[in-house]
């Protein structure tokens, strides 16, 4: 079984959801990320998403945009994420780490090439956020024959037949986008989200995370109430901008924010 | 990943692409967002129900005729053919439309296919304004309210399209992200699209982006080749011997080229921004230097570095400074159909002069690319052979970059 589905099971057995939260790799600099990714999971993450920075992330709003262009100016490479991961491992076996990123870094490496790098370094899934399952067909053969998992995000939009053709490809768990819009827009509907989380249900069985717009304790609670897991991106790339003056605090205070959300979904 | 993309578009004419799933060979597709999935689905099934919708084409005909003007002239260059020694040179005029360019072609069909979806706002992208000045001039006459994203670094170069926008009734949004040019007001003009789906259509400029849109947009321009097929049979009694177009996103080049495909004596040559010179590093010509890669919405030939990040471009002519092309040039590219040169940016300036002292003709500085290689190609061939240059727009825009850059002050 995959460290994702693994991580699943337990979740479940002892009755909690997922908190995911999503940092942007080589955002402010290089050497904080894996620090930070260690403290987020002290902080109570189960899951890792760490970004893939790309020149043109056209699903992303300014928070994101802005934590890709200061990684870029250190030339943080795909390779350089992989190394990341690697050294992440040599401490943690256990958490579930997601690439979350655009297609053209992957295209550029090499289907193959990509998932073999990636299995090796200790990645468990990958999102390639401009990727839907229409053109996805090699990526995902290439991704399954390295026990990678594909992870496919799904929209408001989407009808019942897309979902299966997501779960069909998939794997891990399905990425709902709680609104149409960017990440870290302020459009998030709670009502909205369960509604369609009961539709989408009944059309997979895999675990439904929710993400985009998920800002405070509150809402991520509220989230968790009926989604397997919770995805946490901008407000938490927010305060690592805010310490980029000063990278040593950011280990040690950006992962507050999923502190909080951690005991508001565990009060649940 | 062309290597590894098994093609079946090898066996199949070029002009029954792209494929339903908007491919032509391993290039094109729909590398996007899942929220954009439905509408560009939506999108595709009001286009195909449309244009063969005979009282659509009516309209569009008609507005093409009143609106815009057409047909546009093609104009046999004597005087400059003469001087250059060798094939007979044919314009095709499209400077002469309302507006200036070729771009209008296409957002008067994209804006009456709006409205027949219902859709009440317009969003577009701009490089150089012409796109956002065809598409501010349909939203005016349509009385929709009408968006276009434009980076801040254009705006700075392009002042008097940005005030011709906002005259139109236009709100202009400065784009300040990424290199805050053409390729970024894209990505901002896509961030608009995905969260205003429901009552907005998006009007993209040129044959790129994801499916339907390279097809659409060929299709609406395709009244350029068409037109100038009848012209030159009608004036020279036959066919051309090659055509050439400039290539940015490759709107006026695909317009001109399609309707010659199957005449497979016709050469087509297509001339990307050259800027510095390809060996420099500083151009916009993916085709001639760039390799593939998916880059908004489609799989095509990229500027791109060794980690897959796109690379700034450059050129003269700010309507070629685009790190992407359409996917159909790429696939027309790696069959052999057509051929992809560069002309740089002093080639391109030295073609502006020439045109415009000895025939009398301002031409847009995309434009004077396709010039610049008419001149090169002509010269090397018999004055019985002929030649189309498609004139995509005309200079007025462009005086202002041209009298700078040789230090006078207008």
């Amino acid at each position: 079984m995959s460290r994702i589905a693994t991580r699943f099971e337990a979740l479940r057995a002892a009755g909690r959801k997922a908190l995911i939260p999503y940092i942007t790799a080589g955002d402010p600099q290089p050497a904080v990320t894996v620090p930070l990714m260690h403290a987020l999971v002290e902080a109570g993450a189960d899951i890792l998403e760490l970004g893939v920075p790309f020149s043109d992330p056209m699903a992303d709003g300014p928070v994101i945009q802005a934590a890709c262009e200061r990684a870029l100016k250190h030339h943080v490479s795909l390779h350089q994420v992989l190394d990341m991961v690697r050294s992440f491992r040599e401490r943690d076996a256990e958490t579930p780490v997601v690439l979350m990123g655009y297609l053209n870094p992957v295209e550029v490496m090499g289907y193959q090439a990509f998932s073999e790098a990636a299995q090796a370094a200790g990645v468990d899934g990958v999102l390639t956020v401009d990727l839907p399952p229409e053109e996805a067909h090699e990526l995902v053969a290439c991704m399954k024959a390295q026990q990678l998992d594909p992870i496919f995000l799904a929209a408001p939009n989407s009808d019942a037949t897309r979902i299966r053709l997501m779960t069909e490809n998939g794997g891990g768990f399905l990425y709902y986008v709680s609104f149409k819009g960017v990440t870290g827009a302020n459009r998030l509907d709670v009502q909205a989200v369960q509604d369609k989380l009961n539709e989408i249900r009944a059309n997979t069985d895999l675990p439904v995370g929710v993400g985009f717009g998920i800002s405070d304790a509150e809402t991520a609670a509220q989230i968790a109430a009926f989604a397997d897991a919770v995805v946490v991106g901008s407000v938490l790339v927010k305060r690592v901008a805010a310490l980029a003056g000063q990278p040593d605090q950011i280990p040690l205070q950006a992962p507050q924010v999923i502190a909080e959300m951690r005991a508001a979904m565990d009060a649940v | 990943m062309v290597t590894q993309v098994k093609s079946t578009a090898d066996s199949v004419p070029l002009t029954e692409l792209p494929d339903a799933n908007g491919h032509f060979g391993p290039y094109g597709g729909r590398f996007v967002a899942e929220t954009l999935m439905g509408p560009l689905e939506e999108l595709r099934a009001a286009y195909e129900k449309f244009c063969q919708d005979p009282d659509f084409q009516a309209e569009l005909d008609s507005d093409l005729a009143h609106f815009v003007g057409r047909p546009s002239p093609l104009y046999h260059a004597e005087r400059w053919s003469r001087e250059l020694g060798g094939a007979q040179i044919y314009l095709k005029r499209e400077d002469l439309n309302h507006t200036g360019a070729h771009k209008v072609n296409n957002t008067v069909g994209q804006a009456l296919l709006a409205r027949r979806m219902g859709k009440k706002r317009i969003i577009a992208e701009t490089g150089a304004g012409q796109h956002g000045v065809a598409t501010a001039t349909v939203a005016a006459r349509f009385g929709m309210q009408c968006v276009v994203y434009m980076g801040a670094e254009d705006i700075q170069r392009q002042a008097i399209n940005v005030y011709r926008m906002r005259l139109l009734g236009a709100e202009v949004v400065s784009v300040e992200s990424g290199s805050k040019t053409l390729k970024d007001a894209l990505n901002e003009a896509m961030r608009d699209w995905v969260t205003n789906i429901d009552d907005t259509f998006y009007i993209i400029g040129t044959v790129a982006g994801p499916h339907p849109y390279p097809a659409m947009v060929r299709d609406f321009q395709t009244i350029i080749g068409r037109e100038a097929r009848a012209q030159i049979l009608e004036q020279a009694g036959r066919l051309p011997d090659g055509l050439i177009a400039c290539v940015g996103g490759g709107s006026n080049a695909i317009g001109l080229f399609y309707p010659f495909l199957e005449d497979t004596d016709v050469a087509m040559y297509g001339v990307e921004g050259g800027g510095d010179g390809v060996d420099s590093g500083r151009h916009a010509a993916p085709l001639c230097a760039g390799r593939p890669g998916v880059l908004h919405g489609n799989r095509t030939y990229l500027m791109e570095d060794a980690d897959g990040q796109i690379i700034e471009t450059h050129s003269v002519s700010a309507g070629l400074d685009y790190p992407g092309v359409g996917p159909e040039h790429a696939w027309l590219k790696d069959s052999g159909r057509a051929q992809y040169v560069a002309a740089t940016d002093e080639q391109a300036l030295q073609a502006f002069h020439e045109l415009t002292r000895v025939e009398g003709i301002i031409p847009a500085l995309e434009s004077s690319h396709a010039l610049a290689y008419a001149g090169q190609l002509a010269p090397t061939l018999d004055s019985d052979k002929l030649l189309i240059v498609n004139l995509s727009g005309r200079g007025d825009k462009d005086i202002h970059t041209v009298a700078g850059l040789e230090g006078i002050k207008v």
